[in-house]
């Protein structure tokens, strides 16, 4: 995994000051849907574990406390890209 | 024993003798000497006993390759073990004693281990040490520690500072070698960012051994000034003593500083050690190459040394490393080793060397061309070396034997994030492949001439630089002197020789075991790694690696490029826990978290229990108490009779701001907050989003737009990462904002039916039932004009409120409590008393919230509304989580005599036999109860809802316990909550 990450906010800081909830799921049911909506079973529990790119929900705990999209390639350990959660939210990403 | 020392010449400093001991002798060196270099100046040629032979070694290297020269410094608690003498600066008053021996380093009983020697071969572990698996423990492990071991550890408390530190720079150079410092020089005057490390204690490099000239001066003056020129520079920083160890992801090394281990006196005030994690931009590796031993019959004898260390010795230290010198090699340049002896009046006996006379390189003594030594003779000290040349078996008498196998780049560092070394069928040996921001310099890249090296340097430094977008500064390469060569043929090993040939000195594994490995299966070099352990020990094999290979792909009949090389990793050389550890030791192992109540509690004798980071009073003995549960029965029962004062100020605390608050609050809990008004607090579950419960807590309005959020201790930090997770991907419409303030308030739980009058006392407005009932909140003022936070909240189940004060504030209010309740009987209670309090009031914490629970298990599933969308909703109406035979919240008490329930005790119905298909559930919760006079317990109990009065079995096979109980509901104390209301 990369030592440093490029937060948006803070620039680049060692990993130890984030925490990682997991891959970014591929899609989540709109507030309210309803319950027997079958995307909520994928959204909480299916991940694709790829080889190479994912995107993962990283909290910047130790630095500006804002979530982050962070894309990173878990073979070379490339960090690609890495973005505010709520911007890209906002944007209409909202997985 | 004769002094070797040279009468002139070398980088030691004569007007600074030191004096230092070896196993209890008293010796001499200079300033400027290393451990070995001084013991060798002194005539000690035995320094060792080898890992598993016992073997008498001496010095084989003048650098961090050492793999005999293991010895333990130092005294107390700042005595190490397996410090390489040839890393360890001499200094006054060291104290130096050999490893791996008993009685004495010269009478060594653990050497009868040679005459056991086919019984020790490869893989000796495995197969002699078989069976009866019983006989482990008790004595092969004890036998083998015992007779195979390097030096041991002291129990005493290191007395010295460790830290950590980062540094960020746009070149990072390696070693301070010949490519090194112009490579350091050319970023440094391009007015780069440069950090330069190097392991020794001068920049230099193998510029300190050779007596080559560089710009017209001595090779290691050359290197001074260079040193002087960087050290005078803003830009750059240079750690002498500092051992790059790991590469890691993003261009991030890792470095050991020596800071004082070279020191007499230990400064308190610096670290001993410092852990380096440096983020460079691009990095130069000029980390050179170690010269190879040769592999025949008794290498390791004392008294024999690599070729380019015995020059070391004799030039940068003047020592001689024996009166008559032979010299062995498959390559040009040992001759360089024949001639710095003969420059120093040295007799060089014979140069055995194993090319045909094809090459270019002469001696001005006799020379043996396609000649091989075969072995060696003496006991504790070389004597003499048998030679076969021209067909014939030669017998010469020399004290010392220099040994030149070719090069090995030092690649590791390279290597360590997964590339693969590459062979060079030419250079006969394996480089490191293209790597991303970190490029090889000099020798470490194959390139050995020294005027060659000085030119790749620079070209490095300034590629990178180009890659930086940094403008090289000229730079012309300095002008060398340079004669012999440095070409070489491979000889993996001499297999003429019979006797024991050792290809891995430190872990003692022989050409023969190799053999072994091979014939056996083991071929495949990870699993030879293993089965011998050749390139296991501390030295990582950094001088044996390439023999074995070499020697294992001859057997397999391949060649080294198929065999390919075991895995690099991290570390480099071996890095003390101590430098590891860093600051984090002791009181400082991890911080401490204090409540704001903390001296209060302390004041009035509480006793401390951690919990997490935080140190929360457990109970607070009286009247010569001298059992906890003396002291938390009589203040549960105080809380249930008159009133009791508890620090609750580690429970989370969140401030929420914003017009979307409500609607917020209303999506992360399970039930409705909506409509909660202004001066109301209400208890909330909140669910993951799998629909367990996540938390608990009360919420309570202060105002339209702020509300105040309590969590459990455990999940403070949890809950506010998941609120903005929530907020800033899930909802990121809602205006809402979130402050952490747990630090901020000191907050005390008053409860008990007193506490209504001790709050009275102390607060600004009427808090009459009608007009401060349960659950209300509210901003106001105490002792006059201090701001705070009243709640009508319970955990106990009695009268209850909870008063929150500025975190500074809290001692104070505190102890106005405490004196407003002393005519109606306060007490402090602990966590132990608040623990009793709601297990007889049927309250769950994280004992019951284990992850597994849904609201509906704890009776609380009409919390869950019906009317809202919320976080785990979906997930919740799963028919599993909805199930009728679920683990369910339930009360138990003993159905017979009072006797201990313990938590963790697994249920079982009545007449059931344990077992995992009969288990009905686990006891999450249990004390004794003051108020109701005997022990109860809080469980999760299949279908448990519908069981009440039902008679069960407490069953805890750990302890072969087994007694009936019966079922009953959770809250033992007050369930129709009449006491809230009071
Ligand atoms: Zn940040």
């Amino acid at each position: 995994m990369a030592s440093l990450i490029p937060c948006p906010h803070c620039g680049m800081r060692p990993k130890e000051e984030f925490t990682i909830r997991g891959a970014v799921p591929d899609s989540r049911p709109a507030w309210g849907a309803p319950i027997d909506d079958p995307q909520w079973f994928s959204a909480v529990y299916l991940r694709t574990n790829p080889r190479g790119r994912l995107r993962e929900h990283w909290y910047h705990g130790a630095g500006c406390g804002r979530w982050l999209i962070v894309e990173r390639d878990n073979l070379s350990h490339a960090v690609h890209d890495v973005a505010d959660a709520r911007a890209r939210a906002l944007a209409g990403d909202r997985t | 024993m004769s002094s070797r020392r040279l009468p002139e010449g070398g980088l030691i400093d004569r007007s600074r003798p030191i004096d230092f001991t070896f196993d209890g002798h008293k010796l001499s060196g200079f300033a400027g000497d290393t451990l070995a270099s001084a013991l060798l100046a002194n005539g000690r040629r035995l320094v060792g006993r080898s890992f598993k032979y016992h073997r008498p070694r001496g010095i084989l290297t003048a650098g961090s390759a050492e793999p005999n020269a293991l010895v333990t410094v130092g005294t107390g608690g700042r005595r190490e073990p397996n410090v390489r003498a040839t890393m360890a600066e001499l200094h006054e008053g060291m104290v130096a004693e050999s490893q791996n021996r008993w009685p004495s380093l010269r009478f060594d009983l653990g050497a009868v281990n040679q005459l056991f020697s086919p019984f020790l071969a490869a893989g000796f572990y495995y197969k002699t040490f078989m069976w009866p698996a019983a006989l482990w423990e008790k004595l092969y492990e004890p036998l083998i520690r015992r007779a195979a071991g390097l030096g041991k550890a002291t129990y005493e408390r290191d007395p010295d500072r460790f830290e950590k530190r980062w540094a960020h720079c746009d070149l990072l150079v390696i070693g301070a070698g010949p490519a090194g410092l112009t490579a350091a020089l050319t970023a440094a005057r391009s007015g780069a960012r440069v950090v330069l490390v190097d392991e020794q204690s001068l920049p230099g490099g193998s510029l300190l051994g050779e007596r080559e000239s560089v710009d017209d001066m001595a090779a290691s003056d050359w290197a001074r000034q260079v040193a002087d020129e960087l050290d005078t520079m803003p830009n750059v920083r240079v750690l002498p003593r500092t051992t790059a160890f790991g590469w890691y992801d993003s261009n991030l090394f890792g470095a050991l500083e020596r800071v004082q281990k070279h020191r007499a006196e230990i400064d308190a005030a610096l670290p001993v050690e410092r852990l380096w994690r440096i983020a460079a931009r691009r990095a130069v590796l000029a980390s050179g190459a170690e010269e190879r031993p040769l592999v025949f019959g008794g290498n390791d004898r004392p008294g024999i040394m690599i070729a380019g260390a015995m020059r070391t010795y004799l030039n940068r230290y003047a020592v001689a490393p024996g009166r008559k010198v032979a010299i062995f090699t498959n390559g040009d340049a040992a001759y360089r080793t024949a001639r710095d002896l003969q420059a120093r009046g040295v007799e060089v006996a014979a140069v055995i060397d194993s090319r045909p006379a094809v090459s270019g390189a002469s001696a001005a003594t006799r020379t043996i061309h396609g000649g091989l030594v075969t072995r060696s003779f003496g006991g504790q000290g070389l004597k003499g070396i048998e030679i076969l040349g021209n067909g014939k078996y030669e017998r010469i008498g020399v004290d010392a034997l220099a040994m030149s196998g070719g090069y090995t780049p030092i690649i590791n560092l390279a290597c360590q994030r997964g590339g693969r070394p590459i062979w060079n069928e030419g250079l006969q040996a394996f480089l490191a492949p293209e790597n991303e921001g970190l490029a090889m310099a000099g020798s470490a890249a194959g390139i050995y001439g020294l005027a060659d090296c000085l030119r790749d340097g620079i070209g490095k430094a300034q590629a990178a630089l180009g890659e930086l977008g940094i403008k090289p500064a000229r730079f012309d390469p300095p002008k060398t002197t340079e004669e012999a060569g440095t070409g070489f043929k491979a000889l993996w090993h001499v297999g003429e020789s019979r006797a024991k040939a050792f290809v891995d000195f430190q872990n003692d594994v022989t050409v023969s075991d190799l053999g072994l490995a091979v014939r056996e299966g083991y071929g495949h070099i990870e699993h030879a790694k293993r089965y011998t352990t050749t390139g296991m020990a501390t030295d990582q094999g950094k001088l044996s690696n390439l023999n074995a290979i070499g020697i294992v792909a001859e057997a397999r009949g391949k060649s080294p490029a198929e065999i390919g090389t075991t895995t690099f990793r991290p570390f480099y050389t071996p890095v003390s826990f101590g430098a590891i550890v860093g600051a984090n030791r002791e009181k400082h192992f991890q911080p401490v978290r204090k409540s704001p109540l903390h001296g209060w509690a302390e004041a009035n004798g509480a006793v401390f229990v951690e919990a997490g980071l935080w140190y929360r009073s457990a109970w607070f003995p009286r009247n010569g108490e001298t059992h906890w549960r003396q002291s938390a029965d009589r203040e549960a029962a105080n809380v249930r009779t008159n009133v009791g004062v508890c620090d609750v100020s580690t429970l989370g605390k969140i401030e929420i701001f914003g017009p979307d608050a409500p609607e917020f609050l209303n999506r992360v809990y399970c039930n409705g907050f909506a409509k909660l008004p202004v001066g109301k607090a209400r208890y909330g579950l909140m669910l993951r989003e799998d629909g367990f419960i996540y938390d608990d807590g009360t919420t309570s309005r202060l105002a339209e737009d702020h509300y105040f959020m309590t969590t459990t201790t455990a999940q403070a930090a949890g809950v506010m990462t998941h609120l903005e997770f929530c907020a800033q991907i899930l909802w990121p419409e809602l205006d809402v904002r979130f402050a952490s303030v747990t630090d901020q308030w000191a907050q005390m739980a008053i409860a008990g039916p007193k506490s209504r009058a001790v709050i009275a006392e102390l607060v600004d407005r009427d808090i009459s039932n009608d007009a401060f009932p349960f659950l209300a909140a509210a901003d106001l003022t105490v002792l006059g004009t201090l701001p705070a936070r009243l709640f009508g909240i319970s955990f106990s189940g009695e009268l209850a409120y909870e008063l929150a004060v500025p975190a500074r504030s809290g001692k104070r209010v505190a102890d106005a409590v405490m004196e407003a309740g002393a005519k109606h009987g306060i007490m402090p209670y602990g966590t132990e008393a608040l623990s009793v309090l709601r297990i007889e009031k049927g309250h769950v914490t994280h004992s019951e919230i284990n992850g597994t629970v849904v609201p509906d298990d704890l009776g609380m599933g009409r919390m869950a509304s019906q009317a809202k969308d919320y976080v785990g909703r979906a997930m919740l109406g799963r028919e599993a989580l909805r199930a009728e035979n679920r683990m369910q919240l339930v009360g138990l008490r003993p159905a017979g005599a009072d006797r201990l329930i313990r938590a963790g005790s697994h249920l079982l119905e009545r007449h059931a036999p344990p077992s995992t298909e009969n288990d009905q559930g686990h006891i999450t919760s249990a004390c004794y109860s003051p108020a109701l006079g005997h022990h109860i317990a809080l469980a999760l109990l299949r279908r448990g809802h519908a069981r009440h009065g039902e008679e069960i079995r407490v069953w805890d096979g750990l302890r072969g316990e087994e007694f009936p109980v019966l079922v009953c509901e959770p809250a033992f104390v007050d369930p129709r909550n009449e006491k809230l209301h009071a």
